[in-house]
């Protein structure tokens, strides 16, 4: 499931930094590590695995390449707290109808 | 500066035959008896569900051996139209006070009903982190430097 490969790699916190400085558009390696506390092999490593995660999309420019978030793969995330709480609103709302039935015994 | 991508929002509502008032009390202080009891952190089964009635209030599951895990905070209490929670719970059921997302729950009048409208924000550190970081200005210092370290 590429959703819970999203949230596994997006649980570490450097990499969800990365994860953020790609937000504000798409950046190659060097601009990474130099606006984060992280060397530059690291932040390579966190991109290839945000990159197998689905998150994160890379493409060559030049010499270098250039990462960009993946919309993909944050939908998929998005898609994980949408089926949640569809399940969870249907449950809440059974609650109420089981205590309105309740009442509704109890009036009579 | 710099242009964000925005993360989508969360949106649901559903309509239930209560008073807001009804039904913002068996939404925060009775979760347990609705909440699906697979989504758990604990070790322990789930015996409750505590929502703390006030700002800066803990957000917690309960176990059966009486541990307690933490899920987030109360951001904002106005019942019986609102209430505001920190989510800090990975969808894989882990608790990490690093990630911070806003869970606002609303509860409208709606005929002789009620409409619940529930938005989870999973932009992390937006106002949520603003939020929380005057919450936790006096209170939690240790989580404050992890907002530093993460901010910085």
């Amino acid at each position: 499931m590429t959703y819970s490969l999203a949230l596994a790699a997006l649980a570490d916190p450097t990499r969800r930094q990365v994860f953020e400085e790609l937000r504000a558009g798409p950046k190659p390696v060097g601009i990474i590590a130099a606006r984060l506390p992280v060397s530059r092999p690291a932040v390579s490593q966190h991109l290839k695995q945000l990159r197998e995660a689905g998150l994160v999309c890379d493409r060559p420019e030049g010499a270098r390449r250039i990462y960009f978030i993946n919309p993909r793969g944050v939908q998929e995330l998005r898609a994980w707290l949408d089926r949640f709480w569809d399940q969870s609103l249907v449950a809440f709302a059974a609650e109420v109808e089981k205590q309105n039935a309740d009442r509704g015994k109890e009036g009579k | 500066m710099t242009k964000t991508i925005p993360i989508a929002p969360v949106r649901k509502s559903i309509d239930v035959k209560a008073t807001p008032e009804r039904a913002f009390r068996i939404f925060t202080a009775e979760m347990v008896r609705w909440w699906s009891k697979e989504y758990s952190i604990n070790k322990s089964p789930i015996k409750d569900i505590v929502i703390e009635p006030r700002v800066n209030g803990r957000w917690f599951e309960r176990g059966e051996d009486g541990s307690e895990c933490q899920w987030g905070r109360v951001l904002a209490w106005e019942p019986p139209s609102r209430v505001l929670l920190a989510w800090e719970i990975t969808p894989s059921f882990t608790y990490d006070p690093d990630l911070i997302t806003e869970l606002d729950i609303r509860f409208t009048a709606k005929g002789s009903g009620t409409r619940v409208e529930v938005e989870h924000r999973l932009d992390g550190y937006g106002a949520a982190a603003e939020d929380m970081f005057k919450i936790f200005d006096s209170g939690w210092p240790g989580l404050l430097e992890s907002f530093a370290q993460e901010a910085a």
